[in-house]
């Protein structure tokens, strides 16, 4: 998705910064190979970019100007939650669902490539007013909850995966908000996707509550 | 003998003294590992000082020991250590990352990609960025 967007963009003072949030190192090393990007692509096995932007899902992202001055805070990054209309056996989505996610998604593209050319005067790179606005505001729970997280993958590094585990699971329980933690410690299903009954579940337990939240950008169906 | 993770560095501390919930680390291993020292004003980092309370000293200090465990609650900073004591994590409180954040400097971070490189946020520095988060999972 991003590999496109970069290469259109990249003569223009533009790039990419993908973080996968992958605890075991392994796991994302196939999608890489298969995306072959030509921008970074980190691997945060401690989910350092989690702690430090208030990130709680993927795909989530930052817009960073030239000067290293956040001008949209963390947010869904072009992703809407149409898979929870998903048929669980087929798969299949529902063409209104769908076209919510192809509209979200395209609309969020459209206001990078505006970024990237008018640059502050884009409405969609937010003043400095807006953006502190929409700073997350971390819980000292969520705080302890990347310590714990850290533990824990350290110990399973290191041969105490039930004790790290443990630590896994205070962290989750500590920051029910994160997806990413819930998601990196439950198990993943036939496709790699920490998609067992168990995730439905949790999506349903949501109810009227989001799992992406609202983009808040001017467009946006 | 234990190891201390921070957010940025990974420091095994040879001459550590595990107590409980206690850390008792050299001056040079404090240091080493958190960048704090003691000096006459208190435990400091660059030019932030943290004055020990009056009556209190013999909570962070044992001869030429410091606690490092006691300087990290004091300063309101969250850690966790494994049930063994071996592994210590000293992490940053949510006021702390809230604060950051809302100056809206984008805090940098150094991450490797699958060949091992390491990569920074600031190397960037003059071209717009989306920094975007993913997972195979």
């Amino acid at each position: 998705m991003w590999q496109d967007l970069y290469e259109e963009l990249k003569d223009h003072g533009f790039v990419v910064i993908a973080v996968a949030l992958d605890s075991r190192e392994g796991d994302p090393l196939p999608w890489i190979e298969a995306a072959k990007p030509t921008y970074p692509c980190l691997i945060d096995r401690d989910h350092r970019l989690a702690d430090l932007y208030q990130m709680v899902n993927v795909p989530q992202a930052v817009w960073i100007d030239e000067r290293g001055t956040i001008v949209r805070p963390t947010e869904p990054a072009g992703a809407y939650e149409g898979f929870r209309r998903m048929d669980r056996v087929t798969r299949e989505v529902p063409a209104d669902a769908a076209r919510m996610t192809a509209e979200t998604k395209a609309t969020y593209l459209n206001a990078i490539r505006d970024w990237v050319r008018l640059g502050q005067a884009s409405s969609h790179a937010l003043d400095a007013e807006r953006a502190r606005a929409r700073a997350p505001q971390p819980t000292e729970e969520a705080a302890r909850a990347h310590v714990f997280f850290q533990l824990g993958q350290h110990l399973i590094r290191h041969g105490q995966p039930e004790e790290g585990d443990r630590w896994l699971a205070e962290a989750s329980h500590l920051h029910p908000d994160s997806w990413a933690i819930w998601r990196q410690r439950a198990g993943v299903n036939e496709l790699g996707l920490a998609a067992q009954p168990d995730f439905w579940a949790r999506v349903d337990a949501l109810g009227e509550r989001r799992y992406y939240a609202p983009i808040e950008m001017e467009g946006m169906p | 003998m234990a190891i201390l993770l921070t957010e940025s560095s990974e420091t095994v501390l040879a001459a550590a003294r595990v107590e409980g919930e206690h850390l008792w680390l050299s001056p040079v291993e404090l240091e080493g590992a958190t960048g704090w020292s003691s000096r006459p004003e208190g435990l400091c980092r660059g030019s932030l000082c943290v004055p020990i309370p009056a009556g209190r000293e013999r909570e962070f200090f044992r001869g030429e020991q410091i606690d490092a465990a006691a300087l990290w609650r004091h300063l309101g900073q969250p850690l966790a250590h494994s049930a063994d004591g071996s592994a210590w994590v000293f992490g940053t409180s949510a006021a702390d990352r809230a604060a950051a954040l809302r100056s809206l400097e984008a805090p940098d971070f150094t991450l490797p990609d699958r060949t091992g490189r390491r990569h920074s946020l600031s190397e960037h520095r003059g071209k717009k960025v989306l920094l975007v988060s993913w997972a195979s999972w």
